[in-house]
């Protein structure tokens, strides 16, 4: 096998290109993307609008009025992040489900598979093409909340909003993309588009909301609290550390410590602080963006790690995949 | 005989347990039709994904326009277009955008691109529809549309699984009639089918598979000769009035000419006479000296059903008395 493998001749990249531009013209032109769009649009701008009818009431000294756009909740309404944290991974999961299933389904797989490219062109072409469709979306998004922001608040953004809020921006994308992989991963193992949809989504609705949950249990469970942290009311410092590590396994998670991170400046670490960390600290004092980057840096690897370990399973699987359908 | 395009020696892959492909050999020129015939389930698919190098085969040989799909399928799958069984298309876009997707995957320059979609289209007279959907496109379309794939890439060989599978008898024929073009263009075909006799009329070589493995090999002609005793079957009409009696004696009277290995009588005044070579003319001859009328006097294309039916009772007969 290995031998096999050292003597393929021609680039795995060709045809990778051509994969990509049919990809994400049939992505925007696809009324699956735009109803997403749609989804996406309303919940994310009502959610922004909201947010700017409250700000602009109540506070008027802040000097990261702009990113609070992003972040504020108001009475029943979710602030926009929590409205993303949960769209996004719709989103994905709509853009991948049945891209390698569905070509098995239309009877086209063989067809194109007998052109001379490698299997690496079609799934690497097909990643990328749910990927910057996903991206085109979010960019927009973005584009129009930072344009209803200068119309309402009347306030510009300043330099560093707009790089905390970029930065924000390849957080989101890179979430996209663990999702696109999942859902990616589930259409080259499953046969069938709606048995993939529905264990991506399965995988989601676990991840995001049972997971945190189910970590603090395993904490709990693992380093039982101790009589004095009972009397207390607290838990230890092992079990918390646990708890964090086993909640981060969950993209939702790292999603929401970056770009809480980078879009609330006063943030200084995740979870408990403790004494020593905040001696000399000035209360409520903003980082500058260059340390609230090196806070979230982990958190943003970790999600692009994630994308591309599962990336790399499915392409191992459809390696695995027999053509005939 | 001209160049080989395609050669396999000695295929085999097994899924599990089953062999699937069980040690096959063939070979197919340049401009040739062949058949690789037999019921579902024999193995074809599999054997014509390997040659492809879609499948990796457990073991043999394989050598395809020139390279070995095992080791360079890439260099394979220029050479070489396929239209594979129950051909699909991206429904949501049009013939052009169909064939412009995989003309460019395979590699054809943009400038040529749009010139040889627009004559391979003309040529499988799909050019009145080239802008519809291929959502609409009827079932004989389709696989037209396949045969345009082929002809834009302009391989060297082609492979069709299965071509004619679910096409009504005048698609059929007309995709037929393509796919003997394609061959006095020059190309060497391999195709696959259970439907024996619509396929034999193009097939210059075909083989009976069965169980993964090539029971019997060669035109039509050498498989009459060796599974039903004769290459060439002639038909012999008399009239059955003008002497029930003689008939017999015509059956020994026709037996007797050199070259016939047998003759049947059908019904009176019917007789089918199976013979290794042309004995029309000697029949001819026995029949005016014996005074029998000559109603018809037809050559028969041996079929390609009956052979099949007679190898496999042979087969399954030999096996019984064994058992």
């Amino acid at each position: 096998m290995a031998q096999r493998m050292s003597r393929r001749s021609g680039s795995p990249w060709k045809g990778c290109g051509i994969v990509f531009a049919k990809e994400f013209s049939d992505h925007l032109r696809s009324p699956r993307m735009l109803v997403l769009e749609w989804l996406i649009l309303l919940t994310g701008i009502g959610a922004v609008f909201i947010s700017i009818q409250g700000l602009r009431t109540t506070t008027a000294q802040d000097p990261f009025l702009f990113l609070r756009l992003f972040t504020d909740a108001r009475e029943s309404m979710p602030s926009f992040l929590a409205v993303l944290g949960f769209l996004i991974p719709l989103m994905a999961i709509g853009l991948g489900f049945d891209s390698i299933n569905g070509e098995f389904n239309r009877r086209t797989m063989s067809r194109v598979l007998a052109q001379p490219i490698y299997r690496d062109a079609l799934l690497l072409g097909k990643f990328a093409g749910g990927l910057a469709t996903l991206a085109v979306g979010l960019v927009t998004l973005w584009l129009l909340i930072i344009g209803l922001g200068l119309l309402r608040l009347g306030v510009p953004p300043s330099g560093e909003e707009v790089a905390r809020g970029f930065v924000f921006l390849c957080v989101a994308v890179a979430y996209g993309g663990v999702w696109l992989s999942v859902a990616m991963l589930c259409s080259v193992v499953c046969r069938s588009p709606a048995t993939a949809a529905l264990s991506a989504l399965g995988a989601w609705l676990l991840l995001s909301l049972l997971w945190p949950l189910m970590a603090r249990f395993l904490a709990e469970i693992i380093y039982p609290p101790t009589d004095v942290a009972i009397l207390l009311g607290i838990q230890s410092p092992q079990q918390i550390g646990l708890q964090q590590m086993l909640a981060r396994l969950s993209p939702s998670t790292l999603f929401g410590e970056a770009v809480i991170g980078m879009l609330q400046p006063a943030t200084r670490t995740f979870g408990v602080v403790f004494s020593s960390q905040v001696q000399g600290a000035v209360a409520g004092a903003p980082l500058s963006f260059g340390q609230s980057l090196l806070l979230v840096w982990p958190q943003f690897t970790g999600l692009i790690a994630g994308a591309i370990i599962l990336f790399a399973v499915s392409y191992m699987a459809f390696q695995r995949k027999e053509v005939r359908a | 005989m001209s160049e080989v395009l395609i050669e396999a020696r000695g295929l085999k892959k097994r899924y599990g347990a089953t062999r699937a492909v069980d040690g096959i050999d063939l070979t197919v020129h340049r401009g040739e039709i062949f058949g690789l015939l037999g019921p579902n389930g024999a193995g074809k698919t599999t054997a014509i994904l390997m040659l492809l190098g879609l499948t990796e085969a457990d073991e043999g040989r394989i050598s395809v326009c020139g390279a070995d799909p095992m080791h360079d399928p890439i260099t394979v799958k220029e050479r070489v277009a396929y239209l594979p069984d129950m051909v699909g298309f991206y429904d949501n876009l049009d013939a052009r955008a169909n064939l412009r997707y995989t003309g460019r995957l395979a590699g054809i320059a943009a400038r040529e691109l749009d010139g040889r979609i627009d004559s391979a289209l003309s040529r499988v007279r799909l050019d009145s529809v080239a802008d519809h959907k291929v959502g609409t496109y009827s079932r004989g379309m389709r696989q037209r549309l396949g045969l345009a794939e082929i002809l834009m890439k302009g391989a060297q060989a082609a492979i069709l699984d299965e071509p004619t599978n679910g096409l009504d008898p005048q698609s059929t024929f007309e995709l037929l009639d393509m796919i003997r073009a394609l061959r006095d263009d020059g190309m060497a075909i391999l195709l696959s089918s259970h439907i024996l006799d619509r396929v034999q009329a193009i097939c210059d070589r075909v083989a009976l598979f069965s169980r993964g493995r090539i029971a019997i090999e060669g035109s039509v002609r050498e498989l009459a000769a060796q599974v039903l005793g004769g290459g060439y079957t002639l038909q012999v009409d008399t009239d059955p009035k003008s002497g029930d009696p003689q008939n017999g004696a015509l059956a020994a009277l026709l037996g007797a000419v050199e070259g016939v290995s047998s003759v049947q009588a059908e019904e009176p005044g019917r007789f089918r006479v199976l013979a290794l070579r042309d004995v029309r003319d000697a029949v001819a001859r026995a029949m005016i000296e014996s005074g029998a009328p000559i109603l018809r006097l037809a050559s028969v294309e041996p079929s390609l059903d009956e052979i099949y039916r007679r190898y496999f009772e042979k087969i399954n007969g030999t096996a019984h008395v064994t058992a």
